[in-house]
């Protein structure tokens, strides 16, 4: 048993065919396989958000999704986000407020903050804090964070 | 993780006779999100995943205010939140599916998991309870109906025989002048597990309960129906000495443990207050609904 399957999947943009094992998670996938090792494994339990990417539209944890599950599916990682030119505002603005140390949680943070940014273009403290609670920070914090967010949002408006 | 087997069911019938063939060591998988991480950590012996979430019947999100809610078992928590009729028809499910880990983990766990999983803290297991839902589960036999303050039988443990999955849980259509609420405790305002919660649901007439219902999370080795406190209230007009015997009447029905999340005093102490509270917000939407 434990048979290996033929998956197709649109990772930022591009058409991928590959085999893999219905054990392997889509993080292994995308890094092992993929080599795009921006989605960082923290917990691997579904608590810290560092695996962040956006699944059909849907911010989810890649830990928690069998590689065989994106059969089909369109997946956006931290390594799709920016334009070939230009950072998305979100990583622009968490350079300038510093909003990393680390950066082990930063392509995630990237990641759920253009899902919210995408959905919210103006949200306000709270629904940051709220929207961004499952991905944690062990160094820096989370206060530059907030205040990247918010300029992110901010040069999204004047659409710099 | 251990090599795994998995299928994805278009059926319910595949889906059925792939339970019968794996027996104990399948598994229905939908939104993954405590059953990836149970088999990974091997808390769970599964040798084989059906995934149910390509099942048309599994994906049902119907309302209409003349038949109720159907709720498909493989529904993630976001497309009920972000349903704005059925937010409205029942916003004390959108309290539970709305605080239920992060948003990461709602855009794919389910309501049907939630279920299955049969946690004694499951947040969106007592606003079912209080809304009347009914699980419709499927298997070798056919069809069978059983509510769901039967459905979970211990910790992890449900009323599911041998090939039988769980389909979808209807809900009858919302009553005039009621509504439900559900809140709990947690040391943390988000990503967080209930030490306790309390569902409620109420129908007024005029300045009188008509009839309630309360469910409490975290208290007992499944979700815990508590039909003494709607007993109590039906009829009674709403005063705070009637709200206050009400939260006392969940207290005596708390049987809870001490662990990790809160001890045993706790909990029945939180039993008492969180019914107070889901009750008093019940009775603001109803007056409002």
């Amino acid at each position: 048993m434990a048979t290996k399957q033929i998956i197709r999947m649109t990772v930022n943009g591009e058409d991928v065919e590959l085999l893999v094992e219905a054990r392997e998670s889509l993080l292994e996938v995308l890094r092992e396989k993929l080599e795009l090792t921006g989605a960082k494994e923290g917990c691997n339990n579904g608590n810290c958000g560092a695996c962040s990417v956006i699944f059909d539209g849907r911010l989810v944890n890649s830990c928690l999704v069998l590689a065989v599950e994106a059969d089909g599916k369109t997946i956006t990682t931290v390594e799709g986000i920016a334009r070939p030119d230009r950072l998305h505002p979100a990583q622009r603005a968490f350079l300038e407020e510093a909003a990393l140390q680390c950066g082990v949680c930063t392509p995630g943070f990237i990641v759920a903050s253009k899902a919210l940014l995408d959905q919210n273009p103006n949200p306000t403290e709270e629904e940051i804090r709220r929207f961004l609670a499952g991905n944690l920070c062990r160094c820096t914090g989370y206060h530059k964070i907030v205040l990247a967010v918010q300029k992110a949002a901010a040069m999204m408006q004047e659409g710099v | 993780m251990k090599p795994i087997d998995y299928v994805r069911a278009r059926t319910l019938d595949e889906a059925v006779l792939l339970l019968r063939q794996g027996g104990e060591r399948a598994r229905v998988l939908a939104g993954g999100t405590d059953l990836i991480v149970q088999v990974r950590e091997n808390r769970r012996d599964v040798d084989l995943f059906v995934d149910i979430k390509n099942i048309p019947e599994t994906n049902r999100l119907e309302y209409d205010p003349e038949h109720g809610l159907t709720l498909g078992a493989a529904v993630p928590c976001y497309r009920i939140y972000g349903n704005p009729a059925v937010a409205k028809a029942y916003p004390g499910l959108i309290d539970a599916v709305a605080m239920i880990g992060s948003v990461q983990i709602q855009g794919r766990a389910t309501v049907g998991g939630n279920l299955c999983n049969a946690s004694p803290a499951a947040d969106s297991i007592p606003p079912m309870i209080v809304y009347r839902g009914v699980c419709h589960i499927y298997g070798p036999q056919g069809s069978r109906v059983v509510p769901v303050e039967e459905f979970c039988t211990g910790p992890g443990q449900t009323v599911l025989g041998p090939g039988e999955l769980l389909v979808w849980i209807h809900f009858p259509p919302p009553e005039r002048h009621a509504q439900a609420h559900y809140l709990r405790f947690t040391p943390r305002n988000e990503m967080d597990i209930a030490v306790a919660g309390s569902a409620a649901y109420v129908r007024l007439n005029g300045e009188r309960i008509a009839s309630a219902r309360v469910a409490l999370s975290a208290v007992a080795p499944t979700p815990l129906f508590v039909p003494e406190v709607g007993e109590y209230l039906a009829g009674k007009e709403i005063t705070d000495e009637v709200i206050r015997q009400a939260g006392e009447l969940a207290k005596a029905a708390a049987r809870p443990i001490t662990d990790m999340r809160g001890t045993a005093e706790q909990r029945k102490h939180l039993s008492a207050v969180l019914t107070r509270r889901a009750l008093r917000g019940a009775i603001q939407r109803a007056q409002e609904a």
